[in-house]
């Protein structure tokens, strides 16, 4: 799936036993007992169990589940806050999960920043200490400090607030602070555990938009900690959906909406936006058209009876000179025996494959078929009206 | 009638006379006394020099120091409270007080914030800790007059040793609780970004825990200024013997002016070091506030020595 040399975080088949006996557990997990059944037999609770996953470079991998899930036990373990039971996590290689402590603060310096649900800022430390601190503990000096400090306030456009106290700032206000301490690290892996939960509704897409607009100049590898479905779908590359600590699927929003692999995740995925997850490509129908120079309003017709269709795309070459529809061709053909040039509707709709459906509504009212092409114009397939609502209907359960 | 002793007896006093005077003193005494040294470096150094400044340059110096850390109305309620102190005839006795007082809680803090530290950071030494530091506070500090006489003989240190035992639960205890009141997330945050405990320590718990180490402090001070009448019976010198004295020869006067004395230097003590864990933002109390607490601090003080 991916290039083996790009991956910075890789699980592979960690467990994390809370409690006296983790051992007895975690056999007692192998023989296929349940978390409950092994809660009452030992006192441990299981928190994640045999989670494994591959996080390429630049990419934003979210997990999303409820709380208990063992959501933020995983993200802990990523940076060594919590040891896992058994299992590795490789970091660029190295293992977190079994080195020395040595070793685990150096990943934590250079590699991996984080950032927390309420926003976790030195309350004794201005704003540009806070954004600094993983600097400080480098041993960095204090004029470098204050120079990358100001870049990454500046970033998450709170310049002006180098010398505030956090508590002078408003909750977003915070996170972006929490946001620009991530980020002044210079480290390449960014721990997000659940970073707009405790913010507005309004302020929180603010903020995810933002998170995208910078990922789009920083590509970090972003692991993203939320229980909300639709924050996982408008960030994540992919989604792994977690319950009782384990990982249910993982894959990218439209395979998780459009094939849920159980009932638990097909419950999340209905009542979410769809026409914000699906594109104009995933719904469009092959691409069939006319062709100006061979085709006459008769084969025309004939190639529209056979496909079922009741217009057809004209192109010439790689370009798109309108569309006919059934209609129309028709008449001018009884009217005057017409060539399909006079039945040509120049006025068309038209839209690049990664359009999102909520976007093809008003494009939908004209009854035309909408034309999906590539960046050069060229038709890459049709969606026909009726699909783009068809996609939004949610599956019934079977 | 029966009663559990007519089967057995024990003989603890003698026990304990036995450990103490047949093997502590005899055995121990010069590593008790060799403990003494840094103590007595201290109190000596402070006591010289409290009473060698003049009386005028101690007071405004106390009343700057009132000023810029708990406000206008300690300060004029320090230069009032000094003024009569020298007015009532007891300068000197106030300054040895005051040296015995700043020795004992030197000490404290530099044994206690350690051991809290320790404490916060291992719930097994936590464990063992608590009982102890329970038995220094319940005992009747009478009981360890005794041993303390014995093994240290008495003057002015063996007072400040008894006064040290009176006075260190608090820190430890508040030193403890601060460090472990550090937000668990503020904790996280610091591990994540690679620090060492130390780093830790210094830079997040330590700085985040001040104000409760500050409050732990402000109640040792108080504890080290009730012990002074107590540390006077084994010959400490200062007010608290002024008290006893009062007390030995029915002088009612006598002993009211040494109580006063104590109470006054109480509550300017008190004021200053509690606006020492305050916020730097919040320090405002007008010389109103300050007469106005003054009986409900004094009534504080009491209930304490009691």
């Amino acid at each position: 799936m991916q290039d083996r040399t790009n991956i910075k975080v890789e699980a592979r088949s960690i467990f994390k036993v809370f409690g006296q006996k983790p051992d007895e557990a975690l056999g007692l997990l192998r023989d296929g007992q349940t978390k409950e059944e092994i809660f009452a037999a030992t006192g441990n609770t299981i928190g994640v169990q045999d989670a494994s996953f591959e996080v390429g470079e630049g990419q934003i991998f979210v997990v999303m589940g409820l709380s208990g899930s063992g959501k933020s036990t995983l993200v802990r373990m990523i940076n060594g806050l919590i040891a896992p039971t058994s299992g590795q996590m490789l970091i660029d290689g190295t293992d977190v999960a079994n080195c020395a402590p040595k070793v685990l603060r150096d990943v934590r310096r250079s590699k991996i920043a984080m950032v927390f649900q309420h926003f976790a800022l030195f309350p004794h430390m201005t704003v540009a200490d806070n954004v600094s601190y993983g600097l400080k503990i480098k041993g960095i000096g204090a004029d470098e400090r204050r120079r990358k400090a100001e870049e990454a306030l500046a970033q998450v456009s709170l310049g002006a607030y180098a010398d505030s106290y956090p508590d002078e700032l408003s909750g977003g206000m915070q996170q972006r602070v929490g946001l620009a301490r991530g980020l002044a690290s210079e480290a390449e892996i960014l721990l997000m555990d659940e970073p707009f939960s405790a913010l507005d509704p309004l302020i929180r897409r603010d903020m995810q938009e933002e998170l995208l607009e910078l990922q789009r100049s920083l590509k970090k590898t972003i692991i993203f900690i939320t229980h909300d479905l639709n924050e996982a779908l408008i960030l994540g590359d992919r989604i792994a959906i977690m319950k009782d600590g384990r990982f249910v699927q993982v894959g990218t929003a439209e395979e998780i909406v459009d094939r849920p692999a159980d009932d638990y995740v097909a419950a999340f995925t209905s009542d979410i936006d769809r026409s914000r997850v699906f594109t104009a490509g995933s719904v469009a129908a092959p691409a069939e058209a006319l062709d100006i120079r061979t085709d006459t309003a008769e084969t025309a017709i004939a190639r529209m009876e056979a496909l079922g269709r009741d217009a057809l795309h004209v192109t010439e070459g790689d370009a798109i000179l309108g569309i006919v529809a059934y209609r129309d061709l028709s008449a001018s053909l009884r009217e005057n025996g017409g060539a399909l040039q006079d039945a040509l509707v120049t006025d068309f709709p038209k839209v690049g494959r990664t359009t999102q459906l909520f976007e093809l509504y008003p494009l939908a009212e004209s009854g035309l078929p909408i034309a999906v092409t590539d960046r050069k114009g060229k038709l890459m397939g049709v969606v026909a009206p009726q699909d783009v609502f068809a996609k939004l209907a949610t599956p019934v359960a079977a | 009638m029966f009663s559990p002793s007519d089967i057995l007896t024990i003989p603890l006093a003698d026990w304990v006379n036995s450990l103490v005077r047949d093997w502590l003193v005899p055995n121990f005494r010069p590593f008790f006394r060799s403990l003494q040294w840094p103590i007595t470096q201290v109190l000596n150094g402070l006591d010289g020099f409290l009473n060698a400044v003049p009386m005028l340059l101690f007071t405004a110096v106390l009343a700057f120091i009132a000023w810029r850390t708990a406000g206008r109305g300690v300060a004029i309620f320090t230069l009032i409270a000094l003024a009569f102190i020298d007015m009532i005839g007891l300068w000197p006795e106030t300054m040895t007080t005051l040296s015995m007082v700043i020795t004992s809680v030197l000490f404290c803090t530099v044994i206690g914030i350690p051991v809290g530290i320790l404490a916060a950071g291992s719930d097994r030494f936590q464990a063992v800790l608590r009982p102890v530091l329970d038995i220094m506070q319940t005992i009747p500090s009478f009981v360890y007059l005794v041993p303390i006489v014995m093994l240290f003989g008495v003057g002015m240190v063996p007072g400040i040793i008894a006064t040290i035992i009176f006075a260190l639960p608090p820190i430890v205890r508040l030193t403890n609780l601060g460090i472990r009141n550090v937000r668990e997330d503020l904790v996280e945050a610091a591990q994540s970004f690679g620090s060492t405990r130390w780093q830790m320590l210094w830079d997040v718990q330590f700085p985040l825990a001040l104000r409760t180490i500050m409050a732990g402090l402000n109640q040792t001070l108080m504890l080290a200024l009730s012990m002074v009448v107590i540390a006077a019976l084994i010959g400490a010198g200062g007010l608290g013997l002024t008290v006893f004295t009062g007390l030995g020869r029915l002088d009612v006067g006598g002993a009211t002016a040494g109580g006063v004395g104590i109470v006054l230097l109480a509550i300017i003590l008190d004021r200053i070091t509690q606006s020492l864990g305050e916020p730097a933002r919040m320090k405002k109390t007008s010389l109103r506030a300050t007469f106005a607490n003054l009986f409900s601090s004094a009534r504080a003080t009491r209930a304490k020595e009691a």
